[in-house]
């Protein structure tokens, strides 16, 4: 990437953002009911890059290589930002991180992060990276689980800590009740579980736990476990998926012109992070692997595959919210019931939560600079998983 | 000399037969234990003795020499030594830190009645805070609190969270032990018109030693809690506590790799009992042996 045709679409993303600005001119800064529109972003030379903290929801893997590939190839340098990137852990929350200013920007699925939001969280959700829900439930074949109905009756896995909430929502779908009608059990992050039997159906990412499976001896055939040993129940193709991972802002901070202005760079280096890693995921594993993940190489170049699968094609462009999966989003986090009867949301939430603005003019800006931002033509690889995913 | 190095073998016999005989005990459960674990009343009170549970316990220190993950040229072993290392660092500054407040509060507790009774209940209460409620509090400070230009790295906040732990046995500990000087003999140094310092320097701190002791012996082991749990808890990079979770993740696939983790946990605990033990017989060297008959 050279620095000139930077340069060029800087000056071009400013005179479009005019245009954006002039358009959604009432929504000025007093105005807090809505999301703030995108800030100008200036063509001035770099001088001193703007320090940018992103908090991400776990420890370093291809979950989160779009950033890291932004950071190693330069993305953000050339931008003017100077982007330290914070691992997740047990008890970090990125919402509650971002809120309390320890981090400029965070990752989180949008269930969680609009529970945080209605808390009182000042967060806004300004690039929907993941377009698609990546929660599977997975049991094996004989024990006939093959849609969220089956599940009556049935040891359920989730994991808790806000993962959970597709489950409800698709056991309220389907017509059960969390409290009677499944028998809910706390999972580890892991699928020995599953693999014991102690569950029926073990809640899982498409990007890592069900790849978990399949780097395991199956006791009866002496072989790795395959797909055809295994029952998946897709939420997004239940039709109850929600949207996981976003970038979250400060929304207080958004007002701020020069804040603005660096959450655009910073959301067209890291969506251009992605789209590098769509068209290599075998370059974007190894910046993971070399960050320092100590999860094998085949299931990260597994994870990478899967979460463009998640990602791309995006016919709208890459992290731009959907308002129907918004909406589905929403409604389901205040429809689906967990065992007290709770819900996740107990009212929508307000207009400023989610905004389009930001990812707008940061692919305006990615069009100047020639970088795909539909993946049309993505096509995912095939990745041959080995026992424990070394 | 020589019944010292009678001794010294005759315990480390002891201790090699210890481990063969927990070696022994689970490989045994493995044979005659239920591979899913049994149920007594509808409850599992037997564990499972499959491999997936229980690896063999060759499988599991063949592990050791295998590489971390295919394609690395680091072994297990060598990463889990630098985790236990890592963490062992920051479990003594921990400690450090941990036993001077201990002492200091003890110090102070004992010389002033009335701060006895105020602290004493609320370093009470400090002790039923959860620890992993505090990490993510104390995490935080890294990289932001800044004290006299001096940044305050991540991993202080891990060794933050072990002195937590371990200042109160030890402030408990020393504060028993200041008490226990005999009165005669306190009499009889305030006879000679000895300052409150002299007394303590002198004969509270000596005969507060017996008691100080197993204090640091629990405080030493808190802190390697401390500093494991908040490494868990915080994901600092580059310790045991880390290693664990890291390694648990692959637990499905891999059991034997999470028990690789485990053992340098408690290599480093022992260690750390080690160096208090150490100590003890150190400070404990002009003091009459009790006999064992």
């Amino acid at each position: 990437m050279k620095k000139s045709s930077i340069k060029l679409a800087v000056a071009g993303l400013a005179a479009l953002s005019l245009v954006v600005a002039a358009c959604g001119g009432s929504s000025s800064s007093t105005d807090t009911t809505a999301a703030p529109a995108a800030a100008e972003v200036t063509t001035d030379e770099c001088v001193t890059p703007t320090p940018v903290k992103l908090q991400l929801q776990w420890f370093t893997q291809a979950q989160f290589a779009g950033y890291y590939a932004a950071l190693e190839n330069g993305y953000y340098t050339d931008m003017c930002l100077d982007v330290t990137i914070l691992e997740g852990a047990v008890d970090i929350t990125p919402q509650t991180v971002l809120a309390n200013g320890e981090a400029d920007f965070a990752i989180s699925w949008v269930s969680k992060a609009l529970a945080s939001r209605e808390g009182g969280a000042n967060i806004v959700d300004i690039a929907q990276v993941f377009q698609r829900s990546g929660t599977l439930q997975v049991s094996m074949k004989d024990s006939g689980i093959a849609s969220s109905a089956d599940f009556k009756g049935k040891k359920i896995g989730n994991w808790g800590y806000g993962n959970e909430f597709e489950i409800f929502a698709a056991l309220t779908k389907a017509g059960l009740d969390p409290a009677k009608d499944v028998t809910l059990i706390q999972q580890q992050f892991d699928m020995s579980g599953l693999l014991a039997g102690d569950i029926d159906a073990g809640e899982a990412m498409t990007y890592n736990e069900y790849a978990m499976v399949l780097e395991s001896i199956n006791p009866a055939t002496k072989a790795l476990y395959t797909a055809d040993d295994l029952n998946v129940v897709s939420y997004e193709d239940e039709g109850v998926g929600m949207l996981q991972d976003a970038i979250w802002a400060d929304g207080h901070r958004l007002f701020d012109a020069d804040y603005n202005a660096t959450a655009v760079k910073f959301v067209a280096a890291s969506l251009m992070g992605w789209a590098f890693c769509r068209d290599d995921a075998q370059a974007c594993t190894d910046i993971v692997v070399a960050k320092g993940s100590k999860l094998g190489a085949t299931h990260q170049l597994w994870q990478m595959n899967e979460v463009n699968k998640l990602i791309w094609p995006a016919p709208a462009g890459v992290g731009m919210i959907d308002e129907a999966a918004w909406t589905r989003t929403v409604d389901l986090s205040q429809t689906a019931k967990n065992l007290e009867g709770g819900t996740v949301l107990t009212k929508a939430p307000d207009a400023a939560a989610h905004t389009n603005e930001i990812v707008t003019a940061a692919l305006a800006l990615l069009t100047e600079m020639g970088i795909d931002i539909n993946g049309a033509a993505f096509a995912p690889i095939t990745v041959t998983l080995t026992e424990g995913g070394n | 000399m020589n019944r010292f190095v009678r001794r010294a073998a005759y315990r480390t016999s002891m201790f090699l037969l210890s481990v063969v005989l927990v070696v022994a005990l689970w490989e045994m459960y493995k044979v005659v234990g239920p591979q899913d674990g049994g149920k007594l009343f509808g409850a599992g009170v037997l564990p499972r003795s499959n491999d997936t549970a229980m690896p063999h316990v060759w499988t599991m220190l063949s592990r050791y020499g295998r590489p971390e993950v295919r394609g690395s040229d680091k072994r297990v072993w060598v990463v889990v030594l630098a985790g236990a290392w890592f963490s062992f660092r920051l479990s003594i500054v921990g400690f450090l830190l941990g036993s001077s407040i201990g002492v200091g509060l003890s110090v102070l507790m004992s010389r002033f009645r009335l701060v006895e009774r105020g602290l004493l209940p609320y370093l009470v209460v400090s002790q039923t805070v959860p620890l992993i409620a505090l990490a993510p509090l104390v995490a935080l400070w890294g990289g932001k609190l800044h004290i006299f230009g001096f940044e305050w790295p991540r991993w202080l906040s891990a060794a933050v969270l072990g002195a937590f732990l371990s200042f109160f046995p030890i402030a408990v500990g020393t504060l028993r032990g200041l008490a226990s000087a005999p009165a005669a003999s306190v009499e009889l140094m305030e006879s000679y018109a000895a300052s409150w310092k002299q007394i303590l320097l002198k004969l509270r701190f000596p005969s507060a030693i017996p008691y100080m002791i197993p204090a640091f012996k629990l405080g030493a082991s808190g802190s390697v809690v401390g500093v494991v749990v908040a490494e868990i808890s915080t994901g600092l990079k580059g310790g045991i506590g880390r290693l664990i979770i890291e390694y648990a993740r692959e637990a499905t696939a891999d059991p034997a790799k999470v028990f690789t983790a485990v053992f340098g946990a408690a290599a480093l605990g022992l260690t750390m009992a080690g160096v208090i033990a150490i100590s003890d017989v150190y400070l404990m060297r002009n003091r009459p042996k009790e006999t064992s008959s």
